[in-house]
């Protein structure tokens, strides 16, 4: 009987004493770094706003550092540990041979304002890149300068913005769902739109008859991720392509859930516009404690000259240019964006090919609705319809009978050794917990996963206070998040 | 190749539970037009060795191995193994934001140290867990300053990095917000006390795009005496030297933080220093973590004033941050105390002292005249006879990376070359560097 991959409670978190801050083993005079000698005569140079002494940073020797940089790592989850079912957030594994592309340093000692042809290689990357996700999504060009998700919805609807202002009129209002992630009604806001919100029916999908009721000629567009934060298809997307675009408006893709979709359905396909994708999600890079990410735009044809400039185009030669489009909403990025997290995504891309992405959205779906049905009985989703690649399901029953709460529960499963699902969201379903197992882990890790929920719903009904307690193996417990907010200390005190 | 795990039993059992008979009908319930009808148009996949071969094949169209002289921002600074190898811990690598704090307490103590060292070299008494860029920094400084006042006016220095200022200005317009920039005369900002405002915020760079150290008191008079903010974009290498801008009085201080810990990495991924006053914290966009207790008293990290951020206050947050850079912050963090205070004091000098021996030798070069008079710091503009895109590219020929050419972003200074030098650069580069130039200048 093999065990379960994804289990890490074996994880030596070690000790169970306080980490001293790098100011706390500061002593003055020791130091790591050593620097060259001037090899240049000195010369006293007669420059303004001089200050010595140098900024108060620790002084600590090599060999502290690195301990104390690796006994924090021993105080971290990560991936590469065990199952991270962190629901919206595509927690798979991370290949190491895309490490060795980004550690390259052909790529990375590569100057950003060096000229296009001193860096060849790296405009060939952005340009694959380029067709990949455009096949991929159903698209015909895109920008890989928003350098995270949220970026690449600013970068969206800047140019729906741009596109209506162009067709001569200003449109405000923007189309967003109950259930969107927070981040799309916050870029609304900052790219000078109004967020308008479109309630779901009871279905866990957006309701036509809400939706036909607020389109008029103010509407700009709609904001749509599918499978949406449900985990659930929109069935009627067709239907809502249409009357959208009936009303003059676009329809923006979410990217944040493409990875239940890979080879299986297009966003272009569906109707939609513009297109972001997260490619710290569907394509494999790195979350390195939350960023750097990728956040690429992918436009149709008709709305490619408003990307953010510069884009590489072919020249006929053959050799790829820098070129800002004609009617371009401007920069986004101080250069190309995440460049080297892209070279990441094309290294997941080009090892998987076309039926490694199929089979990897098939297999994003098989275990998420695996892990659903192993645990239906103790956790129901939160809706009927039969989930995508990951699923919410709510413990408002854990709630009611016992006082334990979602969060309870999500903590309780940090002693078990494995990560918690996402908590309280989307913010329509009570008590939800959101699970995404993504197609990386094993199935003997899913029910492994299943067997310990059942413990904690055990655990729930004969000692509910241990649940409020919970993590208690965990390096520390709940911090206090209210005095941490109430006195707050965001730096060290010397 | 790819990376799921299941075998072909795996697969017949679990499609066995859920009653279906093949993957396909996982996807029955969609709307059968939609469903891709063809396998996608792409190549197969790569079995890993030839995708190797593919990266290393890729990366030599590359010139990377030019000897830099290009900086406005990106500088080719001394990274350690150390700094690396730490950073690259997987636990800090392959981790999500932390919202279980109780088992990210290394990635929430790593940012809370980020933090302190950036407070440290700005002076300033709060900074946040990173932002995506020097660019996208300077417009989340541009938002709290609007924020603060009310105001929708912003003067600018022509001195602020180019590539910040256009990502303002797609910003501003977005925003219907009036963006002025305040010339260089002499390589040194001339504000115009007399242009429209009142401004919300007043920016400024330390040192300027042209490496020219700017004079801290006018502008933060000039600013506080207006009502507006006072911002200045920073070299964080340049703190190793000069007075701490949190120490004049600024308001906000942003930066490009690449030179810290982080490879050139073609621009990106790299990271953006944001640090502000505890007046404004609220304000502060992105993320900030917290020192607190757990309930037993211990020591404990944590994100704190959630309530500014996208997932809680949506359309009313105070930006749409979710995902930022904490990698990137973290290889800063282990730099900054890798360093020390001396260490970041040396590199400092090191590069400043390096860029005086180069600019004396470059000017008295035929042809050739340094494009400003007013004292730099480590990166100065020359002024050549020759287009510099050509000589740029000529120079590449001799193993450099020359600079940065100037007309497109200042088309006032024709034929102007920025050249940066950092401690890398040894006395040697320094010389063969000139005998190029003067090579390259000569076969015209």
């Amino acid at each position: 009987m093999a065990e379960a991959g994804g289990r890490a409670s074996s994880s030596p978190l070690l000790g169970g004493g306080e980490e001293p801050t790098l100011a706390q083993l500061s002593q003055v005079g020791r130091r790591a770094s050593s620097t060259v000698a001037l090899d240049v005569p000195r010369r006293q140079l007669d420059l303004p706003e001089l200050a010595p002494p140098p900024p108060n940073l620790p002084e600590v020797s090599e060999h502290d550092l690195v301990m104390h940089v690796n006994r924090l790592a021993h105080r971290n989850y990560a991936a590469d540990l065990g199952a991270y079912p962190l629901g919206s957030c595509t927690m798979k594994y991370n290949p190491k041979v895309c490490d060795y592309a980004a550690e390259h340093g052909g790529f990375k000692n590569l100057h950003p304002a060096a000229p296009a042809e001193l860096t060849r290689g790296a405009l060939e990357v952005l340009w694959e890149a380029e067709s990949v996700l455009c096949e991929v999504t159903g698209m015909a060009r895109a920008t890989f300068q928003p350098p995270a998700g949220a970026a690449g919805e600013l970068t969206g609807l800047l140019i729906m913005r741009a596109y209506h202002e162009s067709q001569g009129r200003l449109r405000t209002k923007v189309l967003i769902p109950d259930a969107a992630h927070g981040t799309n009604p916050a870029s609304v806001t900052l790219s000078g739109l109004v967020a308008v919100v479109v309630p779901s029916n009871e279905r866990g999908m957006v309701d036509l008859e809400a939706l036909r009721s607020v389109l008029d000629e103010d509407v700009a567009g709609l904001m749509l991720t599918n499978p949406n934060t449900l985990g659930i298809f929109e069935e009627e997307i067709s239907e809502i392509a249409r009357i959208v675009h009936q009303a003059g408006g676009l329809l923006y893709y979410d990217g944040a859930n493409l990875n239940a979709l890979l080879g299986v359905v297009r966003p272009g396909d569906m109707g939609f516009d513009i297109v972001h994708s997260n490619l710290h999600k569907t394509f494999a890079t790195p979350h390195g404690g939350g960023g750097p990410g990728a956040g690429p735009v992918a436009v149709t044809e008709e709305l490619a000259r408003f990307l953010p400039g510069p884009v590489p185009v072919r020249r006929k030669d053959g050799m790829l240019e820098w070129e800002v489009p004609s009617a371009s909403i401007g920069r986004l990025h101080g250069y190309h964006g995440n460049f080297l997290v892209v070279l990441r995504a094309l290294t997941y891309m080009k090892a998987l090919g076309g039926d490694g992405l199929r089979l990897t959205g098939e297999r994003a779906v098989l275990n998420a609705r695996y892990l659903a049905a192993l645990v239906a009985d103790i956790l129901p989703a939160a809706f009927e319809a039969p989930c995508m690649h990951e699923f919410v399901a709510t413990a408002a029953h854990f709630k009611k009978e016992y006082g334990v709460r979602a969060m309870d529960l999500a903590k309780g499963l940090l002693d078990t050794g494995f990560h918690a699902p996402t908590m309280y969201f989307p913010l329509i379903v009570e008590e939800a917990l959101m699970f995404e197992p993504t197609e990386t882990q094993t199935k003997q890790t899913l029910e492994a996963l299943a067997a310990a929920i059942k413990e904690l719903a055990v655990l729930a009904a004969s000692n509910p206070e241990a649940l409020h307690e919970a993590p208690i193996k965990t390096p520390v417990g709940r911090p206090d998040e209210a005095a941490c907010a109430r006195n707050l200390e965001l730096q060290w005190v010397r | 190749m790819h990376y799921t795990p299941h075998t072909d039993a795996d697969v017949a059992e679990m499609l066995g539970a859920l009653k279906l008979d093949e993957p396909a009908d996982l996807f029955a319930h969609l709307p059968p037009q939609l469903l891709l009808d063809r396998p996608l148009k792409l190549h197969q996949g790569m079995a890993e060795l030839d995708l190797v071969s593919w990266i290393d094949e890729t990366a030599s169209h590359n010139r990377s191995e030019l000897i830099c002289f290009a900086g406005g921002g990106f500088y080719d600074h001394y990274l350690p193994p150390v700094v690396r190898t730490l950073t690259m811990r997987p636990e800090f690598v392959t981790s999500y934001t932390p919202y279980q704090p109780e088992v990210s307490q290394g990635v929430l103590q790593a940012l809370f140290e980020f933090q302190s060292m950036v407070c440290a070299i700005t002076g300033m008494e709060v900074a946040n867990a990173s932002l995506y860029d020097g660019a996208s920094a300077g417009v989340e400084a541009v938002n709290v300053a609007v924020g603060a006042t009310g105001r929708n006016v912003i003067w600018i220095s022509r001195g602020v990095s180019p590539r910040t200022r256009e990502a303002i200005e797609t910003f501003s317009r977005a925003r219907s917000l009036e963006l002025i920039e305040h010339p260089l005369v002499g390589g040194r900002t001339a504000w115009d006390v007399a242009a429209a405002g009142p401004p919300a915020g007043v920016i400024t760079a330390q040192p300027n795009y042209l490496g020219v150290i700017e004079q801290y008191d006018p502008v933060v008079d000039m600013a506080h005496g207006l009502g507006a903010l006072a911002i200045a974009q920073i070299d964080p290498i340049m703190m190793g030297m000069l007075r701490r801008p949190g120490e004049a009085g600024f308001d906000v201080v942003f930066g490009e933080g690449q030179p810290l810990g982080n490879p050139l990495s073609f621009g990106g991924p790299v990271v953006g220093l944001f640090a502000t006053t505890k007046k404004e914290v609220r304000r502060i966009p992105g993320r900030l973590i917290g020192k607190t207790v757990d309930g037993s008293g211990r020591t404990a990290y944590s994100m704190t004033l959630r309530a500014r951020e996208q997932d809680i206050r949506r359309e009313k947050a105070s930006s749409n941050i979710c995902t930022n850079q904490s990698l990137n912050a973290i290889a800063a963090a282990w730099q900054m105390a890798w360093l020390g205070p001396q260490g970041l004091a040396e590199i400092a000098d090191r590069s400043v002292q390096k860029a005086h021996y180069l600019a004396r030798k470059l000017a008295q070069l035929k042809g050739v005249a340094l494009a400003v008079e007013a004292p730099f710091g480590r990166e100065f503009p020359v002024m050549l006879p020759l287009e510099p895109v050509d000589v740029v590219k000529a120079m590449a020929d001799h193993g450099f990376l020359a600079g940065i050419p100037l007309p497109a972003d200042y088309p006032e200074f024709p034929g102007g070359l920025l050249v940066a030098v950092t401690e890398k650069r040894t006395k040697r580069q320094l010389d063969e560097y000139a005998d190029a130039l003067e090579e390259v200048l000569k076969n015209g």
